[in-house]
């Protein structure tokens, strides 16, 4: 049996500072082999960060266990921290230091005295060469957010968690971070994200878990979780004066910001052929049309506000 | 060892980047402290049969030690808190004992070098012995590794910058001005007297002041043990809050 890049195994967390105490966690139990790129997804106060935070050690669970690589990150938390690598979710950084230091600083808390090379190709690849003895203070919020994720990877850790990574990042930025971070995938590092972009989730994770209220409700691959809850739909914009019968109207959504714009949900692709016809023998006449594929967005949404039973 | 190295080096070149306000700033103070006390006393005061000033240029360079032992684990872990890089030390796998020596001997070297600076810019006043060396050592290091200590509960358990000034203001500075930096105990009233052995402080400044003088108002072995003891206490009280994460790990 394969050893497991992470393993959650019955995890529960509860935050009693308030009245009114907060289950973080409830049971929380997860597989996540090693070298998959594995998305933790669910909406704010999901309990995403309290179980990566029990993951890292930042957070201590009241019950259950957490093995990182074979190692229990209370008994073994040593062991357990040399394997992980996490970008934190805060934007934090110590004033007092310039990228490089920082980084070597980082690397001797991993116990790693010459790393100057690892480093500059670190600094290479997030295009942070021209930052590297500039003080933190000084940089915008995007490269501080690119040298959080420098300081995760600087001991090379096979188990790497990205908590937002892409938050503030711009466009150009978040395509090289997305690139660096496959490489790495592709050489063999175990990645964990959690993302509110849901596009940036369906194209890397090859697995996902969707958490509500401190659970996990959902794990499965991308595409059978999308396959699952999301469907293809039709969308058409009616030519000026155009009506849609009633009939029509009742399987067909309006859109309610784009003029005599309608949208229907297909069970099947080949139900594109029906609505069609259907518009046609009513002398309905098209401006524009368009077919959209399954994503995880509607999956996503459809599985939260449906409040879907477990399909794990 | 590299962790504990490497932390140990980030704590003093985190004050030393700053040396002007975390050195500098507490020299001068005492420099200033001297400068008033010893213009108004020096002519009018003997203890010990030394001149005024001699008498309270260890007590002033105790008194920085100690102050600045205190905050540099304080200011350190509390800063680390606020602005959250402290993360990026609790996400590593150094050891909460690792942890816990490199804060104590950061603590302890700032309280030395802010110790020596005092001396050496009040050391002109003449009439300094060095008597007891080993003493002055001895006291320097458990005066900033009680300090360090506390320290590091202040900055645990403080959770905004005026709780950590409150602690600093309301115990730390009280309990180091009424420690005998400015005067022998033995000239205080019997209560004053008694209240001011309750200072583990005074035994610290007192021992330390033994080393200059070899007089003191206590036996510097008293000292020592009393010293000793509040250091042990204080040290195993932070290491037990840092090792159940205390404010730090949720």
């Amino acid at each position: 049996m394969s050893l497991s890049a992470v393993s959650v195994r019955q995890v529960s967390k509860t935050f009693a500072r308030t009245r009114q105490p907060v289950h973080a966690l409830h049971d929380v139990s997860l597989e996540i082999e090693a070298g998959e790129f594995f998305g933790l997804l669910g909406p704010n106060g999901a309990g995403k960060t309290t179980l990566i935070s029990c993951m890292a050690g930042l957070c201590r669970q009241d019950a259950g266990s957490i093995h990182v690589l074979g190692h229990d990150t209370r008994s073994d938390y040593r062991a357990a921290r040399r394997s992980l690598g996490v970008v934190p979710q805060e934007l934090v950084f110590d004033p007092f230091f310039s990228v490089r230091e920082i980084l070597r600083l980082q690397s001797g808390y991993f116990g790693i005295k010459q790393n100057d090379a690892w480093i500059d190709e670190l600094l290479s690849e997030l295009d942070l060469s021209d930052k590297a003895d500039h003080s933190m203070r000084s940089l915008s919020g995007g490269m501080k957010r690119r040298v959080l994720v420098a300081q995760a990877l600087v001991h090379r850790p096979p188990v790497i968690i990205l908590d937002e990574p892409t938050a503030g990042v711009d466009v150009a930025l978040r395509q090289g971070l997305w690139h660096f971070i496959r490489r790495l995938n592709r050489d063999g590092h175990t990645i964990i994200l959690t993302t509110h972009y849901l596009e940036e989730a369906e194209a890397l994770c090859g697995r996902l878990a969707l958490m509500r209220s401190g659970e996990i409700c959902a794990l499965e691959k991308t595409e059978t979780l999308i396959r699952q809850f999301a469907k293809h739909r039709l969308t058409v914009r009616l030519s000026e004066g155009g009506f849609l019968p009633p009939l029509l109207a009742a399987s067909a959504q309006a859109l309610p910001d784009v003029e005599r714009s309608w949208q229907w949900t297909l069970d099947e692709l080949s139900d594109i052929e029906s609505v069609l016809s259907a518009l046609r023998e009513s002398g309905c006449r098209l401006e524009d049309m368009s077919i959209s594929p399954p994503d995880l967005e509607t999956a996503f949404l459809k599985f939260m506000d449906n409040g879907v039973e477990e399909t794990a | 060892m590299t962790e504990f190295l490497t932390l140990l080096r980030k704590e003093l070149l985190r004050f030393w980047k700053v040396g002007f306000q975390t050195v500098c700033a507490p020299v001068l103070t005492a420099l200033l402290y001297l400068m008033i006390f010893s213009q108004v006393l020096d002519n009018h005061v003997q203890v010990y049969g030394v001149r005024y000033t001699a008498f309270l240029i260890p007590g002033l360079v105790m008194m920085s030690v100690l102050q600045n032992a205190f905050a540099n684990s304080s200011s350190s872990l509390i800063q680390s808190k606020i602005t959250g890089n402290l993360v990026f030390v609790l996400l590593t796998p150094i050891s909460n004992v690792q942890f816990f020596v490199a804060y104590l001997l950061a603590a302890t070297i700032r309280g030395a070098v802010v110790g020596s600076g005092v001396l050496l810019a009040t050391c002109w006043v003449g009439g300094l012995n060095l008597a007891e060396p080993l003493w002055i050592l001895v006291f320097t290091l458990l005066g900033g590794a009680l300090m360090g200590a506390l320290g590091l509960i202040a900055g645990m358990w403080a959770e905004k910058f005026d709780q950590l000034a409150a602690f600093q203001n309301f115990l730390i500075l009280p309990l180091t001005m009424l420690s005998g930096v400015f005067y022998s105990v033995q000239s205080l009233p019997a209560f004053w007297q008694e209240l001011s052995r309750m200072n583990p402080l005074f035994y610290l400044i007192d021992g330390f002041r033994y080393g200059f003088f070899a007089v003191s108002d206590a036996s510097p072995w008293l000292s020592f043990g009393v010293a000793l003891g509040f250091t042990a206490v204080i040290g195993l009280l932070s290491f037990i809050l840092l090792v159940r994460g205390y404010k730090l790990r949720t």
